[in-house]
């Protein structure tokens, strides 16, 4: 897997008129998982964002080497079509080399995407964050929606990824059971 | 980046064309712009002198109002979906993704439009001649028109009540090329056709960036 890392410097997040955040710097490297903790509201979200280069931060830098992949609430995938051709979509611009962890959605391959259930999108959109081979993963709420079952290979998956040399930062308010991942409380930022 | 640009493209032109998810595809604007043609016979009678004199100005005027009614399925539904951040994250520059939707736009709406002026020709009682100016004028216009919808789209995407607002929007706008797309059928009016022709290419010079720029604002 190529170089990977995400340095965030002394990160201010300001949505509307008021400051979430502030003096925030993380780090994360090859085979490193970061979990953004904090309750509610607290910018988790925004923060994810910010690191994935989607919004400006309002004070501070963020230097990214290495592609990235983000998994948020929006699925980016057509409801319309079926999540084979959906995933295929995306497999078309990402041309991933193998075959990735399917999330248990080979029986599901012929289902419009508009039927799955919550836990099921999750699920693809966890197979299309995977397909994309980016080493840097972006997750937001991973956990959400997911039943204990995939919930747990949802996390073996991340900590496979990261033997592999790729890196995680994922947003959750639930804690994780994956070994070695540094946590990060939001709230202790808060302005 | 082309290669890569190429899925994108087709699924634009894919979704515009043949509609899905709450988009229409390219028969409504198509039966609009058809319904007008026909309507407008009716209420003005059939005197076919009255029809071919004003006649083409009718079709330049269905054109526009066709050219509106898909506005607001041209971004909102893939912006709403999360497809531009994870086109961003890929790489791709708004202003390439904003180009394929306005050709794929155009392809939807405008070459219909053309297929569809010979039968609203007819309706109106418009000779060949005119029929001929017509043709060309859409031609030289409607890529003017798919351009300042694409950017209007993107504008008002993720607004409340974004569509009303972008219809309100693109009249003004896209009144430049009304009025040398209806003027070229005067007259002596060839020379609107050429200026139809600089308005399209302003249009299709900017909207890439403008709507590109408001794509990237929106997200703050």
């Amino acid at each position: 897997m190529q170089d990977c890392r995400l340095v965030a410097n002394d990160i201010a997040c300001r949505r509307g008129d008021r400051i979430l955040f502030r003096g925030l710097s993380l780090a994360v490297g090859a085979g490193q998982i970061v979990h953004l903790a904090g309750p509610n509201g607290i910018g988790k979200s925004s923060l994810i964002r910010i690191l994935a280069g989607l919004l400006r931060p309002f004070a501070g830098t963020v230097e990214r080497e290495g592609a990235l992949a983000l998994s948020d609430e929006r699925l980016a995938l057509d409801g319309h079509q079926t999540l084979e051709q959906a995933l295929g979509f995306w497999r078309k611009i990402d041309r991933p080399a193998d075959s990735q962890a399917d999330f248990g959605l080979a029986d599901l391959l012929d289902v419009p995407v508009r039927f799955l259930s919550t836990g099921q999108r999750k699920r693809a959109a966890l197979a299309r964050l995977a397909a994309s081979e980016a080493p840097i993963w972006l997750l937001d709420e991973p956990l959400n929606g997911l039943d204990q079952h995939w919930s747990c290979m949802a996390q073996v998956a991340i900590s496979a990824h990261c033997k592999a040399g790729g890196a995680v930062v994922i947003a959750s308010h639930q804690p994780l059971a994956i070994e070695y991942v540094q946590t990060l409380q939001v709230l202790d930022y808060a302005a | 980046m082309i290669g890569r640009l190429w899925p994108v493209f087709v699924r634009d032109l894919t979704l515009l064309t043949r509609g899905a998810q709450g988009r229409g595809g390219a028969v409504l604007p198509l039966l609009f712009f058809l319904a007008v043609a026909m309507l407008f016979p009716f209420a003005v009678g059939p005197d076919a002198r009255l029809l071919a004199r004003t006649g083409a100005g009718v079709i330049w005027v269905a054109a526009l109002l066709a050219a509106i009614l898909p506005l607001d399925r041209l971004v909102e539904p893939d912006l709403e979906a999360g497809f531009f951040d994870q086109w961003a994250l890929r790489g791709f520059s708004e202003e390439a993704l904003l180009l394929s939707r306005i050709l794929a736009h155009w392809i939807s709406f405008g070459i219909p439009l053309m297929i569809a002026a010979p039968i609203s020709a007819g309706l109106l009682s418009l000779d060949a001649a005119q029929l001929q100016t017509v043709e060309l004028g859409l031609l030289l216009g409607t890529p003017g028109l798919a351009a300042i919808g694409v950017t209007i789209a993107a504008l008002t995407a993720g607004l409340r009540a974004g569509s009303a607002l972008g219809g309100l929007l693109a009249i003004p706008l896209t009144v430049p090329l009304l009025i040398f797309g209806a003027g070229s059928l005067q007259p002596d009016g060839e020379g609107g056709l050429a200026l139809l022709a600089a308005c399209s290419l302003v249009a299709l010079a900017v909207a890439p960036f403008a709507g590109g720029a408001a794509i990237r604002a929106g997200r703050e």
